[in-house]
């Protein structure tokens, strides 16, 4: 079984290698594309019930045991996330499909977008897979690498200069994470992840507070909390719509995977646990504030993606299994119900000409199943009871609750504060642009949208509503998944069989 | 690389100081060519950090040397890796300075939408209070729309 582990970053590398070989064959570059997604999306299932019922799987690469060689882990974690990420990025891959049969301009260099997605999808598995602190590095620089590829896709003026800002604010970001690396390395000579769970332990209090607040700050910038969040909203919207939409999905989470990785295996104890509180509840507030703010949807999107982080890093910060449950919830719902709106925008794009809200209007008349796939995310990520987004504030604001203190109960009214203000920007955005009397941006717009990009985000608006279905087993998975996190000892055990710290 | 009883040579040390703070100081320059260099010594000096992370000493081959005298071959291996990611990601930024150099005659970092945006209320001394949820669209006729940017340079033989 456990011979499966690396296919979620083979089998992208290698479709990555096929379908820039068969750059010239559009036909044959899609269906491999998507057959290799598929094919991860089945392994990680079975990674998930896998590791649900006997613990995490281990796969020593190249038969070199563990502290010494790489290892790829999949714990229920990581299991769920790359399945959660892998069905996202399939209904995505097809939704970029679709909008490359409906138009020719935006997608003109199409040879290159499907190896450096399927890039792009490696190095988020990789990420997710990591067992080795080095490994995580080049799994970020990976999907970083593509993404560079991605968000300046066709060069226009305005992408080179929202790209080159995101370019750079990343690569600080690296660099940074890189040096943390080093360090960590100079100080207990090993980044195997379950061996440094035991060494860091020994070390003096400083050192690893200082080791801690480096991996933190650069994880932090790529989950793009408060103070480090100013390249997102500025970069994001002006990339093509499906690569907006799986970057807000994906990228960020993969830092607050990072975060909840290191925060829970490397440096359990909660030391910085009030710093992180206070950070989560001002990228929350702060955020959300921009998002009421904007006229643009897209914009607005981006501001509720920084605002939501907040959500997760406080259930970090919590520290008890039910923080981290709920912030684990949380990321799974964040990550579907963000990318379908993005790809909602990006339907209105194509259908109204615009995301601007002062140039479109009535658009739930002009297209009444467009209004529908607007609704139902915006008020699951509003969290109107009965979605998941409801569920999911519900679980982290309980656990805030539970854990007393003066802090978790200002950062639960600060949750609380957030979750209105996104009601309010939600709903602003459908009086604007979905009631009113309509009014399209541009009159050369195409009457029918392509029915793949409105199945494949019907598909995401599914598995949204399909969460609050399944939120019993859900949870079931999330709060063993948190409670093997905080006792660490499954993981280490999984990895290093013989000495437990 | 030498060392001494205590740890690593203070010449590298020095060294990966330098090659960080002038990184850093060219970092906070607006021009991406200047940013660019500022990554290339930012990446050097971190390379050389996690190079210092390790013992030093003789060439790791088994039986060529007492064990204990052998250098640490796990800093050297992740430093082959970085320097071949930091150049890579250079060879990008400096397709993305040529390009951004090529559409705008100019490779210049400039200020963000929201940023153009104030500083334009701030000239016609507006207050940004327009909340657009009540009226119709036609009350607010300023588009968002980036505006194209400034060109300096013009190209001979392009219109």
């Amino acid at each position: 079984m456990s011979g499966l582990v690396p296919l979620p970053v083979v089998v992208p590398l290698l479709g990555a290698a096929l379908t820039l070989l068969l750059s010239g064959r559009p036909r044959l570059q899609r269906s491999i594309s998507v057959l290799c997604l598929s094919s991860v999306l089945v392994v990680a299932a079975v990674l998930l019930v896998e590791a649900y019922r006997f613990g995490p799987v281990v796969v020593q690469v190249g038969g070199w045991p563990a502290p010494v060689g790489i290892v790829l882990v999949a714990d229920q974690l990581a299991a769920l996330m790359v399945l959660v990420s892998s069905a996202v990025t399939l209904c995505v891959l097809l939704y970029s499909i679709g909008q490359g049969r409906g138009e020719t301009g935006e997608t003109a260099p199409v040879s290159i977008y499907h190896p450096t997605y399927l890039v792009l999808t490696a190095g988020v598995t990789n990420a997710f897979l990591a067992g080795d602190l080095f490994n995580l590095f080049v799994g970020f620089e990976i999907l970083l690498a593509a993404s560079f590829v991605l968000i300046t896709l066709g060069g226009t003026e305005v992408r080179l200069r929202t790209g080159s800002t995101y370019v750079v604010v990343s690569i600080l970001s690296s660099l940074l994470f890189l040096s943390a690396v080093g360090l960590v390395y100079a100080a207990t000579g090993t980044l195997n992840m379950a061996q440094l769970a035991g060494r860091l332990d020994a070390l003096p209090s400083g050192v690893r507070l200082t080791l801690q607040l480096m991996l933190l700050l650069a994880f932090g910038i790529k989950a793009a909390v408060f103070p480090l969040s100013a390249w997102l909203p500025d970069s994001y919207p002006t990339a093509p719509a499906p690569v907006t939409a799986v970057f807000a999905g994906l990228l960020t989470k993969v830092g607050v995977y990072a975060i909840i990785r290191t925060e829970t295996l490397l440096f359990p104890g909660g030391q910085v646990a009030g710093l992180l509180m206070v950070v989560a509840g001002l990228t929350m507030v702060v955020g959300i504030l921009g998002a009421v703010a904007q006229s643009d949807l897209k914009r607005l999107l981006s501001f509720t993606l920084v605002s939501h982080i907040g959500y997760m890093i406080f259930g970090v910060a919590l520290s008890s299994v039910a923080g981290l449950s709920g912030a684990i919830f949380y990321v799974v719902h964040h990550i579907t119900i963000q990318t379908t709106l993005f790809l909602v925008a990006g339907l209105v794009e194509e259908r109204a000409g615009s995301t601007d809200l002062r140039r479109i209007g009535g658009l739930a008349r002009v297209a009444p199943m467009l209004g529908v796939l607007f609704f139902v995310p915006a008020m699951n990520l509003a969290g109107i009871p009965p979605f998941s987004g409801f569920l999911g504030k519900l679980g982290l604001l309980q656990a805030g609750v539970a854990a007393g203190g003066t802090l978790p109960a200002v950062l639960v009214g600060a949750g609380t504060l957030t979750s209105l203000l996104t009601l309010y920007a939600a709903s602003r955005v459908w009086n604007i642009a979905f009631w009113r009397a309509p009014r399209l941006a541009s009159t050369t717009v195409p009457a029918r949208l392509p029915g793949l990009m409105v199945g494949a985000t019907t598909a995401l608006v599914a598995l949204g509503v399909l969460f609050t279905l399944a939120a019993g087993p859900l949870f079931q998975v999330t709060s063993n998944a948190a409670t093997d996190l905080r006792e660490r000892t499954p993981y280490v055990r999984a990895v290093l069989p013989r000495d437990v710290p | 690389m030498t060392r001494g009883a205590a740890g690593p040579t203070l010449v590298l040390v020095l060294a990966v100081g330098v090659l960080v703070a002038a990184g850093v100081t060219l970092l906070l320059e607006r021009s991406l060519t200047r940013i660019l260099l500022g990554i290339i010594l930012l990446g050097n000096g971190v390379n050389l950090l996690i190079l210092l992370g390790g013992r030093a000493g003789a060439a790791p081959f088994v039986g060529s040397s007492p064990q204990g005298e052998m250098s640490d071959a796990l800093p050297q291996a992740m430093v082959l890796t970085a320097v071949v990611i930091t150049f890579g990601l250079t060879a990008f930024l400096l397709a993305v300075a040529y390009r951004s150099w090529y559409t705008s005659g100019d490779d210049e970092v400039q200020d963000d939408l929201e940023d153009r945006q104030i500083v334009r209320l701030a000239e016609s001394n507006e207050v940004s209070t327009a909340d657009h949820g009540g009226e119709g669209p036609d009350d607010d006729p300023e588009q968002v729309d980036p505006e194209p940017a400034r060109r300096r340079l013009r190209r001979d033989g392009e219109t």
